[in-house]
């Protein structure tokens, strides 16, 4: 009875606090400017069907995307086991499926163990792989400190609840065997076997004891996951559901016109408008690009959170690669950052109060955004659909429309366009000597 | 070389089917002036109705829209627009796949739709239709490796024409290690080409010739005049430029036909 309210009591205190995260992240998201994304769904669901829930662009390197794919699919799976878990939680019943289950209920706890023991196997692998290789975009600097651990945590994590979810079991079928208490006889299942042995010399009490706590600490280790997602990179294994439907479905490598600019130009290019005239004084508060998150879209913002921090964007990018400081997964990083900072801001002042500081220059420096060749490298390898290469942009944007502040020789070649129609100093008269020379 | 302005044709009551984009480093560049011969050329040879704006062409604006000048870029887009569509015919041809990207992907929000196709997609139904024929060709069992430019490959999903075209020449292709959607960048695009890097540990265009030398190939080809500059700088700084070359893929297809 008091276990029962006490589990009651932590399950309703965790999911509140999941929902004040998720209503934290849908705020901070929508600090974004809009953008429309709401066409095409059929397209939209293909590829979120294609990348997020077939992973499909994980399997470019097969083996890994083998190993992402089956803790995936166990992870979702064995959550089904949490329903009964809550029950009994609630209910203070013990396996209540069990009876109404029969052999089925058998089955699926067998394959259960099956994905548990899949699941260590993998994340193991994991392991070694993100902590003994020297896999490049694993000890690159931009991973150092917190976003390193956080990827260890998890898998530490992961191991931990598989694990106390094959001992609850291997000391449940103990119990079972000797007829204890409340264990009714519900059967073998085939790799926590393995574990009793483990188990056979000590009193049932004590067993009991070991039962009880694993059940208990695998509980509260799935509702510390569910709240320890906010904070982490592991935040994809929901938000890439979203990024990816919303994700940018043309197919060419055009980027967005902005529309404050075109109405501008029109008007500088049509004799009839006077540039002069009031109506176009508010358009003097239009700011071009961006200098923080506000000004970025909400797709942005959403990729941000999204980001797993894989570094295939960065190992993909001809910059990274050659030793510049840029690196895509950093500039989403970096976003997130700031957003989180802004987000922090606004829950202690209600509304945001100017911090005297931005997403450029305090988070992103020039240097890394001045060393993009626009080659669409991190976007085409973004397993989830994210587009650092967008923000770069609106960052770019405003340095150079707001600022001027572009290097001398990007505001020579603009120079020359803007006189000649040609990035060199050469005259539009001339375009075509090539005929005879 | 006898050339056609669209403007001249329109006067004498004509239209091409082709309007060929020479592109600012297609007319002014040295190197690139080359190119747009070789592919005039070709047009010549396949009997292909075609003409080029001539002095009403102006730059894209895709260096700067890149360099984060979209001001800049949009009078340029919305000034070509309306040159542009004065005229008629049926397809734009780019040597160029940075020009290709931004009259295709950038251009139609602006008000300028059109088809536009990158040479080598030209060329390789040219050869599919037989119009062109290879004679003869003097790259028979030659190893060459094709880099994919960015704006062609990854940004417009253009990877086998010029491929194919390379392989009607009976050479030897050979990728490099990253290729296709995985195919690292020259260094030259998002106005790179006109600034000094950043500093790293190497210039990007050196770590792509690595790779092309990688593949002990004698050509390396190209299918952008960025592209082509980039690594033949490579290649001389690798003093290998007395044995591997830097050429076009339209190049190689002239000097075969
Ligand atoms: S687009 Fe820019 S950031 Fe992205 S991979 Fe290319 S150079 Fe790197
Ligand atoms: S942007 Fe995509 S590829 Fe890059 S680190 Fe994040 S999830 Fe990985």
């Amino acid at each position: 009875m008091i276990s029962s309210i006490l589990f009651s009591l932590i399950l309703i205190f965790s999911i509140l606090l999941f929902i004040r995260n998720c209503r934290k992240l849908y705020r901070n998201i929508n600090l974004g400017k809009n953008i429309d994304r709401s066409d095409k769904s059929n397209l939209r669901f293909k590829k979120m069907f294609r990348l997020a829930f077939g992973q499909s662009k994980m399997f470019d390197k097969p083996l890994v995307g083998i190993l992402h794919f089956i803790v995936y699919v166990a992870f979702v799976l064995i959550n089904i086991e949490l329903l009964e878990i809550i029950l009994d939680g609630v209910l203070g019943t013990h396996r209540v499926l069990a009876p109404v289950l029969g052999n089925f209920y058998n089955f699926l706890i067998a394959f259960f163990e099956l994905l548990a023991i899949a699941v260590i196997v993998c994340v193991i692998l994991f392991w070694i792989r993100r902590n003994l290789l020297k896999i490049r975009r694993f000890i690159s600097n931009d991973l150092k400190g917190w976003p390193k651990n956080d990827a260890n945590y998890i898998l530490y994590i992961e191991v931990i609840l598989m694990f106390l979810f094959l001992n609850m079991n291997a000391t449940d079928q103990v119990l079972q065997n000797a007829g204890y208490s409340y264990y009714g006889d519900y059967g073998t299942y085939p790799i926590s076997l393995y574990l009793v042995p483990v188990y056979e010399n000590l009193e049932l009490s004590s067993i009991f004891i070991i039962e009880r706590v694993s059940w208990w600490l695998h509980i509260l280790g799935i509702l510390f996951f569910l709240n320890y997602l906010y904070y982490s990179k592991h935040l994809h294994i929901l938000l890439a559901f979203p990024n990816t439907y919303f994700s940018n479905i043309n197919s060419g490598g055009g980027l967005d016109n902005l529309d404050s600019v075109y109405k501008e130009v029109k008007a500088m290019l049509d004799p009839k408008v006077d540039p002069y005239s009031t109506n176009n004084t508010n358009q003097q508060f239009q700011k071009f690009g961006a200098d923080d998150v506000f000004d970025l879209n909400w797709f942005q913002l959403l990729n941000s959170y999204t980001c797993t921090e894989c570094g295939r964007c960065s190992s993909e990018c001809p910059a990274n690669q050659t030793g510049k400081i840029l690196s895509p997964r950093s500039i989403m990083m970096k976003t997130r950052d700031r957003l989180e900072e802004v987000g922090k801001n606004i829950d202690k002042n209600k509304a945001f109060k100017d911090d005297g500081k931005k997403l450029l220059n305090d988070y992103i420096t020039k240097e890394e955004l001045w060393a993009c060749t626009t080659c669409n490298a991190c976007v085409e390898s973004c397993p989830i659909g994210i587009d650092p290469l967008s923000i770069i942009i609106d960052l770019r944007r405003y340095m150079v429309m707001e600022e001027s502040s572009a290097p001398k020789e990007i505001n020579n070649m603009m120079n020359n366009l803007e006189n000649n129609g040609a990035p060199w100093p050469f005259n539009q008269q001339d375009r075509l000597n090539w005929i005879n020379n | 070389m006898n050339i056609l302005t669209i403007k001249e044709l329109q006067n004498k009551g004509l239209q091409p089917e082709i309007l060929f984009w020479v592109g600012c480093a297609g007319s002014f560049d040295d190197r690139a002036k080359k190119i747009t011969k070789s592919f005039v050329s070709l047009l010549n040879k396949a009997g292909v109705s075609f003409a080029v704006l001539g002095k009403e062409e102006s730059c894209t604006g895709d260096p700067a829209k890149r360099a984060g000048n979209e001001f800049l870029f949009q009078m340029q887009a919305v000034s070509n627009i309306e040159i542009l569509n004065q005229y008629n015919f049926k397809k734009i041809v780019t040597t160029c796949p940075h020009c290709l990207n931004t009259l295709k992907n950038e251009y139609p929000d602006l008000g300028g739709k059109y088809d536009v196709i990158h040479h080598t997609e030209l060329l390789s139904t040219l050869i599919s239709e037989q119009k062109i024929k290879i004679d003869n060709s003097e790259f028979n069992g030659k190893k060459i490796t094709f880099h994919d430019p960015c704006y062609l490959g990854r940004a417009n999903k253009v990877y086998e024409p010029p491929r194919k075209l390379i392989e009607s020449l009976n050479a030897d292709l050979k990728e490099m290690k990253s290729c296709k959607e995985k195919g690292l960048c020259c260094g030259a695009g998002g106005a790179q080409m006109f600034k000094e890097s950043e500093k790293g540990s190497k210039e990007i265009n050196i770590k792509r010739t690595e790779e092309a030398l990688e593949t002990k190939s004698e050509i390396i080809a190209a299918g952008c005049p960025f592209c082509n500059t980039m690594l033949t700088d490579g290649i001389k700084n690798k003093e290998m430029d007395d044995k591997v070359h830097v050429y076009d893929v339209a190049e190689l297809l002239d000097k075969s036909t």
